[in-house]
């Protein structure tokens, strides 16, 4: 999982005229990590301490010069090295308060950058494609450079990478359309020249980022088609390098879901193994032509998180030590970021929990298995209806843009009966892939257009199980707006992917929501019917405690100093709704987060059905195994721990939480009790099993034995 | 096979003693173990933790701490003085009076230049480690209260030093106090008891741990005195600790009988930020764990259980094999029993006395796993205390049992037995050759006419026996420059052959008759644990503990065929994973190819004339065989015939009948006489 935290803002920036520039040449790491420097494309050098986010240092260049290239801390002298119109190198150090007074050398060729190398001198580009360690050149800065580039060939694009006590610097090219990586590995000096791999179509790689990971390097690219591909290059040269330019092998890692517009600028960073950061591309279901920040999940092809930033992207993005820089609109935003490592369950949340394997088979299809039998008739009654009016239609099935065009402007009965129509002439491998699309049209629609709602389109889109929330995540907090309870309850029994942060929206939602407003709900049958059992139990346990009351009383005793007896404390819906949240995957930890969003009314609520959820369970065992679509008592009590958890302050305090929390820990302790006694029985007869010592023989015999 | 008529006898009440201490010796890869009774064992631990040396302790010597110092080993004890050991000769070398009284801790600095003790006045004393002795030095700044434990810092300039409630930290070089790191109490009732700091460890990089009384292991800064991290691993008391070589790890033994590791963990991958974590719990005693050591793959414990138990760290091993099992030692890799084979007693060595008995005899024959009536029961003919302080290291009794001999550590005594028909007595041969002194292994010869004595230098005195005297005969030295002593020594049936074997792996064999050294067997790279001259055909039967198996002609100077064919096909994988040594090698009269040999577990019967165990065939085939029908049993059966009717076995012998013995010990009746564990799970009390 990842998460982003709040934004905060560092320094405003000033765009250009032509907005297309955020005015910031570069960002760089200072002299520790919470310190960076930021130079201005005007005239700038500011040195920024990010944890008090106020400047520390600031130096200029004179009217009518011009910084060319980004400012570096070179940490092993301690020096700021800066470029200026393209030839003048300057080197000033943090007390200096005057640039102009430091020391300067001009070069024989334009530098492109000066590039800052962790342990190490920092490393000199020239334009040319000449490399040169910063002090060596200082050393005759009249040296003469050669170039290594061709006519024609600029540098897009530059790095250093390094570990191990070897750099690699990393710059890609570009020649009349053609691009090219070199790699120039120093000690011994050798270059390298890969040719990037053309896109089918007019793409150009247009973000890089390179990270070294063991002995490789691993170097990532974005495309504007919206695919990332990975790189693999060894940290050091083989000895037996070819000649001439190499191919460079390739694997697609991501392929980012592009909007309607064609994109032209955009850039990724990768944060670490698994996730890579991107901003200046759409959001997968947010309209085009909003800015967004996602971090992605390249194992899993998952969108982990995301912000919407305000103002113009200007792809711009860097990172250090756990933190971005995006310049947005008129402002440079920090953004911390935490990236658990990714492992599948992690991805996945805790596994749903199946209740017995022979459960199974004996409910065979799942709860709204008649779904598929009412879709038929639906089918039908599209298709007559669609013969009716156009015929032609019925013989040659919608393609799947023909369908999103007509979901864009048809009315919600035509929509969904187009919809039904294209589920069931589409093939399974098509529509697949299709299904997420035409869910996403139809999601985004619904958003701008509040008249719009296919809950019947919906329904079938979900039925096809191709649906999970990463294809679509918008649609469940459309359902949730539009308090479609139904369509929230398929999908949380379907989906396994479904945040933390939204489960608990879901729960807010349908705690805050009136029983007498559930009531109406036309819910999954089954687990209706499984409510329903839980409550007459309850009503004739009562009966039958009444008619004990008359001939024993023991039996009341038992049941005050337990108090066993509860009512449901929700409506049948309701309980319907919460049993299926209840058995969603989670992970403990993101969850415990947003429980605390929860107020102490519905904490109170969904506390009380949880104690009686565990009261029933401990009343009569041997009936929930039969049920399916039913938390089971460990999903229950974890629950329970976690709300606790989440808000043990406010029930410590809340006075009307006090019966509760009471009746909860007498009811708990005395199930500790027994299955402690339970502990005790189960290590008596497992010391039965033992094997009996043998028969004491005393200290002395004379046997007769005999061997083969 | 056939039948065998078994004396089972279960009346040698031998009780191990517990471990008090441990100390590894990186370098050489010896394991030292004090004993409470005063004992100090040397094990090697790349040799399946073969027990080398016994050094027997003394009454009264409790030694309450070990160490090593290169290749020189150290203890204290209550009895205030500084042992150093004679490794060679398995005896004590010299004692030193630290005039401290009771020393509680003593341990030596990495750079092996000083010693540091820890005694009840409250101070901690240095001693300079010279060429040949040590010498006091001085003392650190007195304490008010007793110093409990003591660790160096690896560079040899700080000590941390346990007390009552605190932690001291000495500066060396000027003996003052640094720091004084006080230790919590415990809560409620342990509120009012003092908190004793049992065991500390210094690290190399400044983090003290200690373990104390109140159950908790804590973590300490030794610059700024503060505590990083604490861990209550216990409701009583951390009795000792134990840091890995490279400090990763550290162990702590409980007085639950419980070991807990901890290691230095990074809590997030990929991060080096690092933290002691509590990592695995071993449950391997039922008593105090009054003793740990981490060494290189294994966890070694120790304590009021007498076993010492060694835990494998599996995550240290790559392969399967006999070093990644669990291994416990409960008996020594010695012989307490020596059976007179001819008379039918035998002699029961305990520290501080010996017994000897005469077997039962019984009536009638009876069917095989029966029990046969008693016509006469077994019969203690004889307690024997020890003169002197000094535990017994060795005894014999002669074949005809008639004579029974005994060394100390400082002496050697000799007794002629007389039987008649209701009484026994004995007399002390008073006049014995100077030249004996003390020995390490005692034997006569099978007419019981000759003692074999082996003294120092490797070298073996022959004596012959008389009343009132016994006459010096012949001294058989070793050419090889080993001064090891000897732990085993064989004598031939026709009284020709002597075979002596000491621990550097050494066979020598000695020709009587011409009182010269015979040959040398070619040395292989395990320790014999037991070793025995075939009566006919004069082959030195060896076992190892590695457990192969070698048989050498003396007359021929070479192996034998049968024991070519065993190297060339190899052992059976069950036979080589046994984890105890075989303590007695014997052989059948009636049928001359029969070896018949014993561990702790099993005894065994080797049929040199049947084929050998491939590594398909069944091992343990005693219950098949015994279900087939006569005439498919040839097809079946391998030379290896084990029996694992009887179990802690500490000796299996061949009596002059043909009957065995075999003297178990049940571990449970060792259990019971142990005082009481200070927490056992019990269920439905």
């Amino acid at each position: 999982m990842a998460t982003l935290y709040e934004e905060y803002t560092l320094c405003g920036v000033g765009p250009d005229k032509n907005s297309s520039s955020s005015g910031i040449l570069g960002i760089e790491l200072g002299k520790d990590v919470d310190h960076i420097i930021v130079t201005n494309s005007s005239r700038a050098v500011t040195v920024y301490k990010v944890s008090d986010q106020k400047p520390t240092g600031s130096w200029t260049v004179k009217q009518g010069q011009l910084i060319t290239c980004p400012a570096v801390y070179n940490t092993k002298s301690q020096e700021y090295v800066v470029v200026t119109d393209n030839k003048v190198i300057r080197v000033w150090k943090e007390d200096d308060v005057n640039m102009e007074k430091a020391f300067k050398a001009t070069v024989s060729s334009d530098v492109l950058r000066v590039i800052a190398a962790s342990d190490s001198e920092p490393v000199v580009l020239f334009s040319c494609g000449a490399v040169m360690f910063l002090d060596s050149l200082l050393a005759s800065p009249q040296q003469t450079i050669e170039g290594v580039l061709t006519e024609e060939e600029f540098i897009r694009w530059s790095t250093v990478v390094g570990a191990e006590h070897q750099l690699v610097l990393l710059f890609c090219t570009e020649k009349r359309g053609e691009h090219y990586l070199y790699a120039q590995r120093f000690n011994p000096n050798t270059v390298v020249k890969h040719r990037f791999e053309t896109e089918p179509g007019p793409f150009a790689p247009i973000s890089f980022s390179a990270t070294c990971r063991g002995s490789n390097i691993h170097l990532q690219y974005l495309y504007m088609s919206g695919r990332i591909y990975e790189s693999v290059l060894p940290l050091r040269s083989s000895v037996s390098e070819a000649e001439g330019v190499q191919a460079l092998p390739r694997s697609l890692c991501l392929s980012l879901p592009l909007g309607e517009q064609e994109l032209t600028s955009g850039a990724a960073i990768v944060l670490d193994e698994a996730h890579v950061a991107i901003v200046g591309f759409p959001h997968p279901s947010a309209g085009a032509g909003k800015d967004y920040l996602c971090i992605w999940n390249k194992h899993f092809q998952t969108l982990q998180a995301c912000k919407e930033l305000a103002g113009t992207i200007y792809s711009q993005i860097w990172c250090y030590s756990g933190k971005l820089y995006i310049p947005h609109g008129k402002i440079l935003s920090v953004i911390s970021f935490e990236c658990q490592k990714s492992s599948l369950a992690a991805a996945m949340g805790k596994l749903k929990q199946t209740n017995q394997s022979e459960s199974k088979s004996h409910t065979p299809l799942s709860s709204w298995t008649a779904l598929p039998h009412n879709d038929s008739i639906n089918a039908a009654k599209v298709k007559s209806r669609m013969s009716t009016r156009n015929a032609s239609n019925v013989k040659s099935p919608l393609t799947v843009d023909q369908l999103i065009d007509h979901i864009k402007t048809a009315v919600v009965e035509d929509v969904q009966s187009a919809v039904g129509e294209f589920i069931h002439q589409t093939p399974q491998t098509d529509l697949q892939l299709a299904a997420g699309k035409v869910t996403m049209v139809l999601v985004s629609r619904s958003q701008t257009d509040d008249s719009f709602y296919p809950q019947r389109a919906f329904l079938q889109l979900l039925d096809t199980r191709y649906l999970c929330y990463s294809v679509c995540p918008e649609l469940l907090s459309l359902a949730m707006a539009k308090r479609d309870f139904q369509l929230c309850q398929i999908a949380f029994q379907l989906f396994p992917d479904i945040p933390e942060a939204v489960t608990c929206a879901y729960l807010k939602t349908i705690l805050s929501t009136p029983d007498s407003e559930m009531e109406t709900l036309t819910l999954d049958t089954e687990s209706l019917i499984i409510m329903k059992e839980m409550s007459p139990a309850q009503s004739q346990m009562e009966e039958g405690e009444q008619q004990n009351e008359n001939g024993v009383s023991s039996s009341k005793q038992q049941r005050d100093f337990l108090s066993m007896d509860m009512k449901c404390p929700v409506g049948l819906h309701k309980g319907v709704l919460l049993n299926d949240v209840l058995q969603t995957a989670y992970s403990d930890k993101p969850l415990l987060q947003h429980l605390k969003d929860l107020t102490v009314l519905q904490v109170m609520v969904f506390l009380q059905y949880l104690h009686f959820l565990y009261l029933k369970y401990s009343q009569d065992v041997h009936k929930q195994i039969r049920a399916l679509r039913i938390p089971s008592i460990s999903q229950v009590i974890d629950w329970a721990s976690l709300i606790l958890d989440a808000h043990f302050t406010v029930l410590a305090v809340a006075p009307e939480a006090k019966s509760l929390v009471s009746d909860l820990h007498k009811f708990t302790r005395s199930q500790v009790k027994l299955y402690a006694e339970l502990g005790k029985i189960e290590g008596s007869l497992q010391s039965l099993k033992k094997p009996k010592s043998t028969e004491h023989t005393g200290v002395y015999s004379i046997e007769v034995i005999e061997l083969f | 096979m056939g039948e065998f008529k078994v004396h089972r006898v279960r009346f040698f009440e031998y009780v191990p003693s517990g471990i008090r201490a441990l100390a590894f010796n990186q370098h050489n890869e010896r394991m030292a173990a004090a004993k409470m009774n005063g004992s100090v064992e040397i094990f090697h631990c790349s040799d399946r933790f073969f027990q080398e040396k016994i050094i027997p302790g003394r009454e009264q010597a409790g030694i309450e701490g070990l160490t090593w110092v290169g290749e020189r080993l150290f203890s204290a004890g209550l009895n205030g003085v500084i042992t150093e050991y004679d490794l060679t000769n398995q005896r004590v070398k010299y004692t030193i009076d630290a005039y401290g009284g009771p020393i509680w801790a003593i341990t030596g600095n990495q750079q092996g230049t000083h010693l540091a003790v820890g005694c009840e006045d409250g101070t901690v004393k240095l001693f300079e480690v010279t060429e040949d002795k040590i010498q006091f030095e001085r003392n650190l700044d007195r304490q008010k209260g007793r110093i409990i434990s003591l660790s160096w810092h690896p560079s040899g300039s700080k000590i941390a030093a346990g007390m009552m409630d605190m932690i001291q930290v000495f500066n060396v070089e000027t003996g003052h106090s640094k720091h004084r790191i006080l230790v919590d109490r415990g809560y409620g009732t342990s509120r009012g008891k003092e908190c004793v700091v049992w065991s500390v460890v210094y690290l190399s990089d400044g983090t003290i741990i200690s373990g104390d009384s109140v159950g908790m292991v804590k973590m300490w800064r030794d610059d700024t005195g503060t505590l990083i991290k604490s861990h209550n691993i216990t409701k009583s008391d951390v009795l000792s600790l134990s840091v890995s070589q490279n400090e990763d790890s550290i162990v702590a033994g409980t007085s639950e009988g419980f070991v807990v590791q901890f290691q230095f963990l990074s809590m997030v991958l990929e991060n080096n930020e690092k933290d002691w974590v509590r990592t695995r719990t071993f449950r391997n005693h039922t008593h105090d764990v009054r003793a740990v050591a981490e060494i290189t793959t294994a966890v070694v414990s120790g304590g009021m259980d007498t076993q010492l138990v060694v835990r494998p760290l599996l995550d240290k091993h790559e392969v399967k094999s006999s070093a990644s099992k669990l291994r416990k030692i409960q008996f020594p890799h010695r012989s307490l029993v020596s059976c007179a084979r001819k008379a039918g007693t035998l002699l029961f060595q305990y520290p501080g006395h010996l017994e000897l008995w005469r077997l039962g005899e019984s009536e009638g024959e009876g069917i095989p796993g029966s029990s046969l009536l008693l016509k006469r029961k077994p019969e203690k003919l004889l307690h024997l205390k020890v003169k002197g302080e000094d535990h017994i290291r060795c005894s014999a009794v002669s074949p005809c049992g008639e004579w029974i001999a005994y060394s100390t550590t400082s002496s050697l005594r000799l007794y002629k037995l007389h039987c008649d028909s209701n009484n026994v007595s004995i007399t002390k041969i008073s006049k014995l050759p100077k030249v004996l002194g003390s020995a390490s292994q005692l034997c006569f010869s099978s007419d019981s006419t000759h003692l074999f004595s082996a003294s120092t230098q490797s070298s073996v005195h022959m004596v012959s026996l008389s009343q009132p005297e016994c006459k010096f005969v012949a001294t058989f030295k070793t050419k090889s420059g080993s001064h090891q002593a000897i732990h085993l020594l064989a004598a031939s049936e026709d009284g020709k052959w002597l075979a002596s074997a000491n621990i550097d792996n050494e066979v020598h064999i000695y020709n009587l008759q011409t009182r010269k050294a015979h040959c040398t067997v070619p040395i292989y790279s395990s320790a014999v644990s037991a070793m025995a001259i075939h009566p006919t055909t004069n082959c030195l039967f060896m076992v190892h503990a590695d457990q192969q198996i070698f048989e050498f002609s003396i007359e021929q100077k070479e192996y034998t065929d049968w024991s070519r064919l065993v190297q060339r096909q190899g052992l059976h994988r069950i036979w080589l994973e046994r984890d105890t040594p075989c303590l007695n090698v014997t052989f059948n009269q009636k049928n001359p190819s029969h070896v018949i040999l014993h561990d702790m577990y099993m005894f065994c019967i080797i049929d040199q004339s049947q084929p050998l165990p491939d590594s398909k065939s069944q091992f343990l085939n005693q219950l098949t065989l015994r279900s087939l029908p006569e005439e498919q049993r040839k097809s079946y059966s391998h030379a290896f015939k084990v029996c694992k009717t009887f179990k802690e076995l500490l000796c299996v012998d061949v009596m002059g009948d043909q009957s065995l013995v075999v003297v178990e010990r049940p571990l449970e009746d060792i259990t019971a006489q142990l005082p009481a564990p200070i927490k056992q799970k019990k269920f439905a009390t």
